[in-house]
């Protein structure tokens, strides 16, 4: 089959490592890479009619944003590296975004970085990585 | 401008009000305002003799339209339920368009508009004025009002104004022009006048019972827990005016969406605080629950000693579930079209569940509460609702009114939130969209805020609940003219969904 990757970052330099790590992959091995970037939010959220109003805008906003700041960039420099990559951007949950959109883009890895949150803060909240591991649909590698 | 300096210029602007509320303009106020109130509240409140008990016509008004949609539409109140779960769920919500206001969001929104007061003082009174059968033509006037918001919120999504800019305007002023206007040319200049008028009532309803009456009620709740009379803060309602107008004013002038995210998250937990405290009150005198359900439905059917008899009861529930749920006042259709969907019909199924949570859940709750523990008291004055709930609650958990007052507090905080925009949406139809016209309105809010916590103005309060009541008229009357656009789209859409031919997505796939 043939592989393709699918790495997450959360901001331009944070998802650095993640990066590194899957562009080495996909030069040697010649494989296509999805860079994604998850914009938080949640669908059972709770609004003012002020916000609601406003949310199809600042949606454009966010999504604009996401891309000009964040994945276009690294979407350049990786084809500039003749890597055939793709950027996308979507609002949801992390992980689970990760893993809809690694299912919806056919990938056949999942790249991200390690958080390094303390011990006691991935206990109470979990961490991105940890989540993804136990829901992917694909094997995850965690970077450190 | 900084958070700091927009505080000081608040109060500043609203000092002055209280200061007249404490020289006896009050009074003057309430004199010149009197004759209007009488006049407005008399003709909304019109009534006629029903066995010995007089029916004002409103009621009759929206009664009788929600009994005809659930008919026309053959129960869809009912058989759409399910499907409406699906859809709040976010079975058919499609995952590109993520970060759109779902389904779930727009019902929130709504919902925290109605949740309030109606549900913590309108019960009370119902059961001491009606008996317990009042609750059973309560929970029965939920069911219908389903639907007539199935109807108004359809619409309102149908007929929304899209601007370019993606923002969205909708809500009866919206559909009684452009449906009306859709339906024929005679009906143009129709839609036009009603539009117009549910225009002007709701902005005197945005003043009235989603601002006023809320100020009011909830420091006359804070007075009486923190010791009646005797309070420190009895003759301080300027002040809890003031310190309410900042936060309000900080929000939808300030622009500081902080406060209302943070009350946003709070009130939906107090929400649950409230009905899981009411579950533990009925669980633990769990022996005492078929005595009441009997009451219930014996007094529904046969009360003893109650004016009026059936229709006294009946009225009475009836009354207090309209007051409640706002079904047929058209307020919940604004918030509703905030929705993203291509299928306006499926935020009237979503709509369901508004009366359905606020009248047939948590009104239930509450009802029971009061008849276990046996507060409700024929005698009660009907401005001590929520006295006589925190009475009931008390009896069970000693300190419960505190969590009730800090309820009654953020419940109104967020009807006034809701409805200042309500009003605003109605203000803007009327006068167009500029930055004056928004200020404008928005300082008038502010202001009726003050003088709704420090004045005892019956006549002001009683023609804002008119106001409230008055939007039925234009908003029920234009949608008997659209129930054939409704009937089309609900056609259409269950046929569809009957063949299992709409687009599912992401877990609701695999659940299939």
């Amino acid at each position: 089959m043939d592989q393709k990757l699918l790495v997450g970052i959360d901001c331009s330099n944070c998802g650095q490592r993640a990066l590194d790590y899957a562009v080495a992959w996909a030069r040697t091995a010649d494989v296509p890479v999805v860079v994604v970037h998850v914009i938080e939010w949640s669908p059972y959220s709770f609004n003012t009619p002020m916000e609601n109003e406003a949310r199809h805008k600042r949606r454009e906003a966010e999504l604009d944003r996401a891309h000009s700041e964040i994945v276009d960039s690294v979407v350049d420099r990786l084809r500039d590296q003749g890597i055939d990559a793709k950027g996308l951007v979507r609002h949801g949950h992390p992980a689970h975004t990760l893993n809809d959109l690694a299912n919806e883009a056919g990938a056949t890895n999942i790249v991200v970085g390690r958080t390094g949150t303390s011990r006691i803060k991935s206990q109470l909240f979990g961490s991105v990585p940890s989540t993804l591991v136990q829901i992917a649909d694909v094997p995850v590698t965690v970077v450190p | 401008m900084s958070k700091n300096r927009f505080v000081i210029l608040l109060t500043t602007l609203l000092a002055p009000i209280s200061a007249l509320a404490q020289n006896g303009i009050d009074e003057r106020i309430d004199n010149a305002v009197r004759p209007i109130a009488d006049t407005v509240a008399g003709l909304v409140f019109s009534s006629f003799p029903v066995a010995g008990v007089q029916i004002p016509f409103v009621l009759v008004w929206l009664i009788a339209a929600a009994t005809f949609f659930t008919f026309y539409f053959r129960f869809i109140n009912l058989r759409a339920m399910r499907h409406g779960f699906h859809l709040v769920r976010g079975d058919y919500s499609d995952p590109t368009a993520a970060g759109e206001v779902t389904h779930f969001q727009a019902l929130a929104t709504a919902l925290s508009g109605t949740v309030g007061l109606g549900n913590i003082a309108g019960v009370a009174i119902a059961v001491s004025l009606g008996g317990p059968g009042a609750t059973f033509w309560m929970i029965v006037a939920g069911f219908l009002g389903m639907s007539t918001k199935f109807v108004e919120c359809t619409l309102g999504v149908k007929y929304r104004n899209e601007y370019t800019d993606g923002t969205v305007s909708g809500g009866p002023m919206y559909y009684l022009a452009k449906g009306l206007a859709e339906r024929s040319d005679k009906l143009r200049t129709l839609g036009k006048i009603l539009a117009v008028l549910f225009a002007i009532f709701c902005i005197g309803g945005s003043f009235g019972g989603g601002n006023m009456f809320q100020a009011n009620q909830s420091f006359k709740q804070l007075v009486s827990v923190t010791g009646g009379d005797a309070s420190w803060l009895a003759d301080k309602g300027w002040l809890f005016g003031v310190v309410i107008a900042s936060l309000v004013g900080l929000v939808i002038i300030g622009g500081i969406q902080g406060i209302a995210r943070v009350t946003s998250k709070i009130v939906p937990f107090m929400a649950i605080v409230y009905v899981l405290a009411g579950l533990i009150i009925i669980l633990s005198n769990v022996t005492a629950v078929p005595a009441a359900i009997g009451a219930i439905i014996s007094g529904a059917f046969s009360p003893e000693g109650m004016a009026g008899g059936v229709i006294g009861v009946l009225f009475q529930g009836f009354r207090r579930a309209a007051f409640s749920n706002e079904a047929g006042v058209g307020s919940a259709a604004i918030a509703h079209s905030a929705v993203r969907t291509n299928r306006p019909i499926t935020e009237g199924f979503v709509a369901l569940y508004e009366p359905f949570v606020d009248t047939v859940v948590v009104c239930t709750i509450t009802a029971l509460v009061i008849i276990i523990t046996g507060t409700w008291d024929p005698n009660v004055d009907p401005g001590q609702g929520v006295a006589l709930t925190s009475a009931a609650f008390e009896s069970s958990i000693s300190w419960f009114p505190w969590v009730l007052t800090l309820a009654v507090v953020l419940f109104a905080f967020s009807t006034m939130i809701s409805w200042s925009y309500y009003g605003l949406k109605a203000w803007t139809f009327l006068f167009g969209e500029s930055l004056i016209t928004d200020i404008t309105y928005k300082v008038l809010f502010l202001a009726f805020v003050v003088v709704g916590s420090s004045m005892q103005l019956g006549a002001v309060i009683d023609f804002s609940d008119a106001m409230i009541f008055a939007m039925a008229f234009p908003n029920i009357l234009g949608l008997y003219f659209l129930l054939p656009v409704v009937k089309r789209e609900l056609n259409t859409y269950w046929a569809e969904y009957r063949a299992g031919s709409l687009q599912k997505f992401g877990k609701a796939l695999h659940r299939a």
